[in-house]
């Protein structure tokens, strides 16, 4: 799959050395894409997409200087390593020998979505708005979506890595909206991963239904409580709590500039011990997997929270550089026109000893909040803020009436501290996490997880 | 690229895709070079330089079925690739009868898109500007750290040609620079942000860029969790503008067509206190979203939509126009050549009112001064309009600002919230929250705010 070989890379990164730095990369993409919906029951905007082109990083003490490029041919990467290397004021450099690489195959393709025909594609969703529409008679609208996608991804630095990886990604949305006089609800699911068409061929629909379920529930929903409560956080997408309130302090770049409520806490107990947590761009066919990072460091899992205890920060090869660490693999990057920051991959809390039924049982009155329409975090203080788009109420041990336009309000350090109980049942969604203006595909996961106590804002009483 | 060449390719894309076996065509080209500076404790931390380019095709077939495709590659073979995959990629859509390229195209002349003083500025003195954002933040009495310092500006030039004759041009250029400092230490370290953007790096202030983030982090050190409350809240102009860029988006034709926006039905209601009056504006030459002709072609213009407290009108496109029996406002908008033109805002813009924000603060008499919201597009329904978001600033005590707080929640609902605006500040500015909007602070008159 080579589109650049080695030796063209040799002459980029010779170029980009030739006033010096202490390391030079190129970085070089091919992009394929096609998506398409079906909105207000009609199949719109397909949109196809090729693009090429590279990046190229050069890295002197603390300083990174990039530039990047659309297409790969040569005097358009040369031009693009010499405006980088007019940044740097030394003596050349020049970069170690380069072989060529093929991408590590540790995420299977069994059919490739490019070689399914469109209109299977379009049927695919006519089928998931029927599903949708036959959930209830309630179901007022429904917006499906499908994309996929290939990135090839080429790696070349002048420690003489030469990196490659092949990625596809599929992934089913829906949107759903239910009304009923007044009232007006809204339900989404998604169904996502770092895999081919086989992701989508069983049972499809089910991502339209559970959207129009969770529409139609919430019609009954009465006002969200507010005050300090017990929650009980769903298994799944439950998970962006953990990514947004723990996981982005723990990415080195903020620790390293002190704007993390996490720095100087590594060996330090943070959570009960039961607690174990990881970030892993390993996991086969995960949505936040690939083969390699973004800086070529093949991906692995890492244990962030081991029985309580913070154990690691999630590293790129800059901020593990200046910690005299190795990378963790999680230098990503959105594609070729940025350069890459520490990410997280597929952050998840693993599985429990508790059962689900545990988890409720003995909550006098609390919340279940199941599904999230988004989050933030200020990773400095930890803060954080979730809006809820489902959730139920908790009476007596009982999960009981659907309640909406709840809010959690918190900080990360006190909610992982807070957590009683973890069942067992482990499941990863598909997010998009922003992150200094790039968006990258995010696994985020859990089993149920039951916090002791946390503000809940509502519009009830 | 030049211009010349752009609108070449943008010509090419449309005889391409002609050639397929469309029956019309767009052809969208866009060429760019950014760059971007971080500074962190003195030093630069990074340093970018960067061009891109590439092309967008929508190709319609019979019966309004559409298909775009978008590309890299310029040359003539790239251009036509490029062309003939959004023309078949058209065959899987579903035919829409109000789908098409608009009946009337046109530019409207638009001051100073493009500075010339944009091109006097070397790298060195970019890097200079975004270090004293730094040590204007740093001054700053009580801040401890400066997070980020970062410059940016981005060149482009952009053409569009379709099959019904027309094919035009502009270059715009732009410059930001923003900083993110802290204040405090520890469980009570806090944030702050300060922006500025302008068409070149010299309009920008950048001491007063630092000196924003700085402030308004030490404004907040101390702030605790407050007691719930029904009270007069005032918010600030980030805070305003954030509110308005989710309104804005609630009046797209599309969101009201497809029956997912809370203003469907209510064009000529009352929705908002008349003294607030929004307005979109594609041509305010200092606007960052500022254009002769919109993502489809159609001149450029100025529309109301809240003003005399009533919802005058909603934001249009060429398909939503025909399918509500409109004109067009001119608000096609395309993020980048990868995606096809679809109903959005171009500049937000809230007409200002009377009075300085101390005098605003004042006539809240007891309340929150809101500096910041989190979770906006998470935590408002946007069907039907109720909100709770998070939210931290300072408690109004006696007319003057007080104690800092942190960790509540705001909530209502939209038109409830218009209806409730006692009050437009004098002092708007462009932020880029919500979109490009110009906002002053305003006064909601009441609001119930939840905390411990």
């Amino acid at each position: 799959m080579t589109f650049v070989d080695p030796e063209l890379a040799g002459r980029v990164l010779e170029a980009a050395l030739q006033r010096g730095g202490d390391l030079a990369e190129l970085y070089a993409e091919s992009r394929e894409g096609f998506r398409l919906s079906l909105d207000d029951s009609k199949v719109e905007r397909p949109v196809a997409g090729l693009e090429l082109g590279a990046c190229v990083r050069v890295v002197e003490g603390e300083a990174s200087y990039y530039g990047y490029v659309d297409g790969l041919a040569e005097p358009d990467l040369l031009r693009a390593a010499g405006s980088v290397a007019e940044a740097v004021r030394g003596e050349a450099e020049h970069p170690a020998a380069l072989s060529a690489a093929e991408p590590r195959d540790v995420h299977p393709i069994a059919k490739r979505p490019q070689e399914v025909d469109a209109s299977t594609k379009a049927d695919l969703l006519r089928a998931l708005d029927e599903r949708a529409r036959a959930a209830g008679d309630e179901v007022a609208q429904a917006r499906v979506g499908y994309a996929e996608g290939r990135r090839r991804v080429q790696v070349f630095n002048s420690d003489g890595l030469a990196a490659a990886d092949d990625r596809t990604r599929v992934r089913l949305s829906a949107q759903v909206v239910a009304r009923r006089d007044g009232r007006v609800e809204t339900g989404t699911d998604t169904r996502g991963g770092h895999a081919g068409w086989e992701l989508i061929e069983t049972d499809p629909e089910q991502v339209a239904e559970a959207a129009a379920r969770k529409a139609l529930t919430m019609l009954d929903a009465v006002d969200a409580p507010t005050g300090r409560l017990p929650v009980v956080v769903g298994n799944g997408f439950g998970g962006v709590l953990l990514h947004e309130a723990v996981g982005h302090g723990l990415e080195a770049d903020a620790v390293q500039k002190r704007a993390s409520v996490y720095a100087g806490k590594l060996g330090e107990q943070v959570a009960e011990p039961f607690v174990t947590a990881y970030d892993d761009g390993l996991k086969t066919g995960e949505w936040g997997s690939d083969g390699i990072d973004d800086e070529g460091t093949p991906t692995r899992r890492t244990t962030v929270i081991e029985n309580g205890q913070l154990t690691a920060y999630l590293y790129d090869l800059l901020r593990a550089r200046k910690d005299g660490v190795e990378s963790t693999g999680n230098g990503r990057r959105e594609s070729f026109r940025y350069v890459p920051v520490p990410r997280m991959t597929n952050t998840y809390f693993a599985p429990g000893q508790a059962s689900r039924e545990d988890l409720f049982a003995g909550v006098e009155r609390g919340l279940y909040a199941v599904s999230f329409g988004g989050g933030q975090v200020e990773p400095a203080t930890g803060d954080f803020v979730f809006g809820v788009s489902e959730a139920y109420l908790i009476e007596n041990g009982e999960v009981t009436a659907p309640v909406r336009g709840a809010t959690l309000v918190g900080n990360g350090l006190e909610a992982l501290a807070a957590i009683d109980a973890i069942a067992g049942d482990l499941d990863i969604a598909t997010g998009y996490c922003g992150k200094a203006g790039q968006s990258v595909p995010a696994g985020v996961g859990q089993p149920h997880v039951r916090i002791r106590q946390l503000t809940v804002g509502g519009t009830g009483e | 690229m030049t211009d010349g060449e752009l609108e070449a390719a943008a010509r090419r894309a449309v005889e391409a895709a002609l050639a397929a076996g469309a029956s019309d065509a767009e052809g969208f080209t866009e060429s760019g070079v950014s760059r971007n500076v971080h500074v962190y404790d003195g030093e630069v931390e990074s340093l970018s330089d960067a061009g891109g380019r590439g092309v967008g095709v929508r190709a319609f077939a019979e019966g309004g079925r559409s298909g775009y495709a978008y590309g890299t590659d310029l040359s003539e073979d790239g251009v036509t690739r490029v062309a003939r995959a959004a023309y078949e990629s058209a065959a899987v859509a579903d035919e829409d009868e109000f789908d098409g390229l608009p009946e009337e195209s046109g530019a409207t002349e638009v001051a100073g898109l493009r500075s010339a003083a944009f091109d006097d500025w070397s790298t060195e003195q970019k890097v200079e500007l975004a270090l004293e954002v730094e040590r204007a933040a740093r001054a700053v009495e009580g801040v401890t750290q400066v997070e980020n310092a970062v410059y940016s500006d981005a060149e482009a030039t952009v053409a569009l040609a379709n099959s019904r004759g027309f094919q035009s041009g502009y270059a715009v250029t732009g410059a930001w620079s923003y900083a993110s400092a802290f204040a405090g230490e520890g469980s009570d370290l806090m944030t702050g942000l300060g922006v500025g953007l302008a068409r070149d790096p010299g309009r920008l202030d950048a001491e007063a860029i630092g000196r924003e983030a700085g402030e308004r982090a030490r404004s907040l050190v101390g702030a605790r969790q407050p007691a719930s409350r029904r009270c007069p809240v005032v918010l600030d102009a980030f805070v305003a503008a954030s509110f308005v860029g989710f309104i804005g988006g609630m009046l797209s034709a599309d969101a009201v067509q497809r029956g997912r926006s809370l203003f469907a039905d209510r064009e000529g209601d009352e929705v908002a206190d008349p003294a607030l009056a929004i307005a979109d504006d594609a041509t305010d030459p200092d606007g960052p979203s500022s254009s002769p002709f919109d993502g489809e072609g159609s001149a450029t213009r100025r529309t109301a939509l809240i003003e005399g407290g009533r919802l005058q009108s909603f934001l249009f496109d060429t398909r939503t126009a025909r399918k509500g029996e409109r004109a067009t406002t001119a608000n096609a908008s395309r993020g980048s050549y990868r995606s096809p033109p679809s109903v959005g805002t171009s500049n937000l813009v809230v007409e200002p009112g009377e009075g300085t924000l101390e005098e605003l603060v004042a006539r809240a008499g007891d309340g929150l001064y809101v500096t910041d919201v989190a979770g906006l597009h998470s935590g408002v329904n946007p069907v039907s309009g109720t909100f709770s978001v998070g939210a931290s600033g300072r408690l109004i005590e006696n007319g003057e600002l007080g104690q800092p707080v942190r960790e509540l929640t705001i909530a209502s609902d939209l038109v409830s919230m218009l209806r409730a605006v006692d009050g437009v500040g004098a002092e708007a500015r462009w932020v880029p929250f919500g979109g490009s909007v110009k906002a002053p602070p305003v006064l909601i008159g009441t609001m119930s705010v939840s905390g411990s």
